[in-house]
């Protein structure tokens, strides 16, 4: 937790900034620690400890502003580097909209503890997390003579902030999380060493999942052997949990406040209009207590709320922080996703497998990029041939292509297994008609 | 420590230490002038407040669970950043970064603490985490420290903390006012102006120690543009290890013209139908294809954990003898050079491939060790609170003898690719991409169509044995290329002259 000292701190910061001449700041004070515990083929590869703190403030000076981070914590030092961020603040140009947000959009406290904090953090020693690491790396060891540098880490952080500003918000949050990831590569024939993966990571260490994570890595990488590219052409594509939050990931940038504002975006006028298939409706629900991604305030003290981001198709919100509000003359809302659920189907990967004559499981993105303006994509990919509803060659170098919008006017069917340990609640997906390239 | 007792100064907005501020002293830390050097190490030691008492003691109990290698990084860095929006200069943010971090070697086994507060007392407790990497006694004593000399390849002019917000500020102006007079169409830019000062002080139990100043300046815009209802954006940039010395007329030209000539291709692009064919790299900013294809999978801690596709392969043919690949630190001024990497190696030039033949891997002091060979000066890390690995520099393809347009003539039907925005591979399968954002179609030996927006996909060693014909024309891509490795960024370049490469698997419409 922030302790009263620094707490301390960060309202001097904000009262120097204010008697300074500013006349607005918000400060946020962070401090943490970290472990990290790498093991490769039993044996302990790598050890990161240590623990960070670190200031930030944001200075709005006569219609101007400027943010400023540093670790040097001393009053002292303190003191010169607000005064230099004041004075480097004047030489910009004006800029009105930038504000804090008025004060009763701000969170204002009461609620239910989110528990986003195991109070177990601090018992953890060192050997059990070193014990852990090795269990899954066991995992992975004597199964396969054609595995090559199995390699496990457990790695645990703890994050406390503390955000004040000058128009009455106070506000604090301390997470913690843990994580178990294990990677294996396998050698068959020819000089290719395909890698895969496997990790859970938690909030707290009792529902961390802690075996089988070295068991999946090495079927992952298995099933890679014999890779080959396939024929080009249209395929129906299923895409994993692990994978799927990267093409919902244009849809959300093209809705910040930043991106409307500044004419960057495929879904520019589009409020309120029908841009998606009518099987999408995507909702943020940020206050889900002991889940990843919960927060009652954004980066800016203002309170989230449970809101549609896509109902049936259609588009309910852009994401719209104090500063592109004013630019856009448009109602703020908060400046960033908290958790997205997609809603779900009933199958789950395997059933979605299952429904498909013939496709192409993706198991796996590689590169690719997606144009911000316009929607446009290509992404790399590697996963399976789907014939008759089983997995059969395994594939790799190639590209599929297409609009963000098609894509998603072409979902056929939503899974209902999105990863716990990811904020964002996608499940595998099913999309009809997708533009592979290959041979 | 008493660091409070320090005098700063205060330069144009930003903070920084009056001792290793003084534009002359900077230059003669880094002219190569021993004597200089040796004054900049002495002040390092001042400005963070250790004593060579200090530095043994930590290094000796970095030590004393029998590790047999231990090194304190110490890094005070000052990163400023303005931004121009809607025709404005209108936000600033600057960042000080503080530490050291202690790195314990047990044979390849790393412990690693890093600390914020620069105290004998943390220094000791972080050396002590470490050190439990190794779970013995005490078997080696530190060395006597003695003074390396890095090179000198950014020697700056007028440091950054010389100038403030009121002198920079006018250049990101010009360059938005430009982009705008260039091209009716252009609705929008944003630009933003980046500097970083870093002073790196080292030392290690072997008795190296050492001072670097490390400067790096990007200056960059992107731009939209309307063409009815169609809207189109482009990025363009320019990033050195250089002062203040780097801003002019003619760098906001140079950012100016190519921003627009980028955004402006794109209202006549279209996307390609996609498949295996023929590809025609363009200069310059095609050493992407190095970068992703061999440069890291020729990091040699992939290879001495036989996890790279070219584990095998040192001194092995892997492509046409023509071709020669550098990885090199020593360019004057370039984003990816270093004076010396951070585990004590002085910056060097790298050859990994030399006449179709994979020369050399890319090392950090574990891997050179592991091959029983010098480190290529390639150990390098993001900061004092991540330890070194084996990371690129500058890697480019020595220009061949074909002109461009002999090799576009030899293309029945494939693509040009010109300008790209990021890239990945895989290390053991060997799988590449890069994104085209823009190109052209290449018919009958000539570019017709212009082509945007596509994914490009290939194999490490299968692409590098394709390579038919390399270019007369190298040319430097002097942009904002950033690494990303284990959880760490690292400035780096690429170049190459236009290349053939006779299939890679293009992505389009079927």
């Amino acid at each position: 937790m922030i302790t009263q000292e620094q707490k301390k701190l960060a309202q001097w910061a904000l009262d120097f900034a204010i008697k300074n001449g500013c006349q607005s700041a918000r400060v946020v004070l962070a401090s943490g620690t970290n472990s990290s515990f790498e093991i490769r083929e039993m044996k302990v590869d790598r050890l990161t400890q240590a623990s960070e703190s670190s200031l930030r403030i944001q200075l709005f000076v006569d219609g101007r502003y400027g943010s400023f981070s540093t670790n040097r914590l001393d009053k002292k030092e303190l003191e010169r580097f607000i005064r230099n961020g004041i004075e480097s603040t004047r030489f910009l140009a004006e800029d009105k909209a930038r504000t804090l947000p008025a004060s009763d959009r701000y969170y204002k406290g009461g609620q239910p503890d989110l528990q986003q904090r195991d109070p177990a953090f601090e018992s953890l020693q060192p050997d059990d997390k070193v014990k852990l690491a090795m269990s899954v790396c066991e995992e992975m060891m004597n199964k396969d003579p054609r595995t090559i540098s199995p390699n496990s880490s457990f790695s645990d952080e703890l994050i406390n902030r503390y955000l004040i500003a000058s128009n009455g918000l106070e506000a604090e949050t301390s997470r913690t999380s843990f994580s178990l990831v294990a990677s294996v590569s396998i050698k068959g024939d020819g000089d290719a060493r395909p890698e895969s993966y496997w990790y859970d990571s938690s909030l707290f260490f009792d529902t961390l999942i802690k075996t089988d994570i070295g068991t999946k890595a090495l079927e992952r990488t298995i099933k890679k052997l014999g890779q080959k590219k396939a024929a080009s052409g249209k395929y129906r594509m299923v895409v994993d949990n692990l994978n799927s939050t990267r093409l919902i990931s244009p849809l959300i940038r093209a809705i910040y406040g930043s991106s409307i504002q500044q004419k960057d975006s495929f879904l520019l006028n589009k409020l309120d209009q029908k841009v998606l298939g009518d099987n999408i409706t995507l909702i943020d629900n940020p206050h889900q207590l002991k889940t990843i991604g919960a927060r009652y305030f954004d980066g800016e003290g203002v309170a989230t709320r449970k809101m549609p981001v896509f109902e049936n198709g259609v588009l309910k919100t852009y994401y719209i922080d104090t500063y592109y509000a004013n630019k856009l003359d448009a109602a703020p809302t908060v400046e960033s996703p908290s958790i997205l659920q997609l809603q779900l189907g009933t199958k789950n990967t395997d059933e979605l497998i299952a429904s498909v004559d013939k496709g192409v499981f993706v198991s796996g993105f590689n590169g690719g990029n997606s144009n911000s303006s316009t929607g446009d994509f290509s992404y790399g990919i590697e996963g399976f041939l789907i014939e008759k509803g089983k997995l059969t060659q395994p594939v790799n170098e190639m590209n599929i292509t297409g609009n963000m919008l098609s894509l998603w006017n072409n979902l056929a069917e939503a899974g209902n297994d999105p990863r716990e340990s990811s904020s964002w609640k996608i499940p595998s997906l099913l999309f009809n008609d997708v533009d592979f390239s290959g041979l | 420590m008493n660091y409070n007792r320090r005098d700063f100064i205060k330069t144009g907005g930003m903070v920084m230490l009056g001792s290793l501020a003084a534009p002359a002293l900077i230059g003669g830390c880094n002219s190569g002038d021993a004597t200089a050097a040796a004054i900049g190490v002495a002040m390092a030691m001042n400005h963070f407040q250790v004593t060579d008492n200090d530095l043994k003691r930590v290094l000796a109990t970095a030590l004393e669970k029998g590790g047999d290698y231990a090194e304190l990084f110490f890094e005070h860095s000052f990163y400023n950043s303005i931004g121009l929006q809607d025709g404005a200069v209108n936000s600033a943010s600057s960042y000080i970064d503080f530490g050291m971090g202690v790195r314990v070697l047990s044979g390849d086994q790393t412990g690693y603490a890093y600390i914020e507060n620069i105290t004998l007392d943390e220094m000791l407790k972080a050396a002590r985490t470490a050190a439990r990497i190794a779970d013995g006694a005490s078997q080696k004593e530190p060395v006597n420290l003695t003074e390396k000399i890095p090179g000198s390849f950014y020697a700056v002019q007028t440091p950054w903390d010389t100038v403030s917000t009121k002198e920079k500020a006018p250049y990101l102006q010009a360059l938005n006012d430009k982009i705008f007079a260039l091209d009716k169409r252009v609705i929008k830019v944003n630009a933003g102006m980046n500097d970083t000062t870093s002073h790196i002080f080292f030392c290690n139990s072997e008795g190296v120690a050492y001072y670097d100043y490390r400067p790096m300046i990007t200056f960059s815009a992107s731009c939209i543009m309307q063409e009815n209802d169609r809207i189109e954006n482009s990025y363009a940039a320019r990033a050195y290890r250089m002062g203040v010395e780097f801003l002019n007329d003619e760098i906001v030209d140079t950012i100016a013209g190519e921003v627009v000539e980028k955004t402006s291709i794109l209202f006549k692009a279209v996307k390609p139908k996609g498949g295996e064919m023929p590809v025609v790299m363009g200069a310059g900013g095609s050493g992407i294809l190095l970068h992703e294809a061999i440069g890291h999978t020729f990091e040699a801690d992939f290879n001495r954990k036989n996890i790279s596709i070219f584990s095998d392969k040192w001194n092995k043919k892997v492509c046409n003898e023509n071709i020669n690949v550098v990885d090199d630190g020593t360019i004057p001024f370039n984003r990816g050079s270093i004076n010396i990497d951070d585990e004590g190696v002085e910056g060097q030039k790298t050859y990994i491939v030399r006449e179709g033949v994979l020369t050399s891997y890319l090392h950090d002091r574990i891997s050179a060790r592991h091959y029983g060979i010098p480190s290529t000066g390639n150990g390098r890390r993001q900061s004092f609170r991540l330890m070194p690995i084996p990371r690129m520099r500058s890697t480019y393809m020595e220009a061949g003898n074909v002109s461009e347009a002999d090799m576009i003539s030899e293309v029945k039907k494939g693509i040009y690719a010109a300008n790209f925005t990021n890239g990945q591979v895989q290390i053991g399968a060997g799988d590449f991409t890069f994104f085209v954002k823009n190109g052209y179609l290449i018919e009958d030996g000539k570019l017709t169509q212009p082509i945007k927006d596509i994914n490009i996909i290939g194999n490490g060693p299968k692409a590098l044995a394709d390579i038919i014909m390399v270019g007369n024309n190298y040319e430097m891509d002097n942009g904002t290329w950033t690494c990303g490795k284990d959880g760490q960024s690292c400035p780096v370049t690429c170049g190459m002259p236009s290349a053939l490469v006779s299939k890679l698997t293009v992505g389009g419409e079927s």
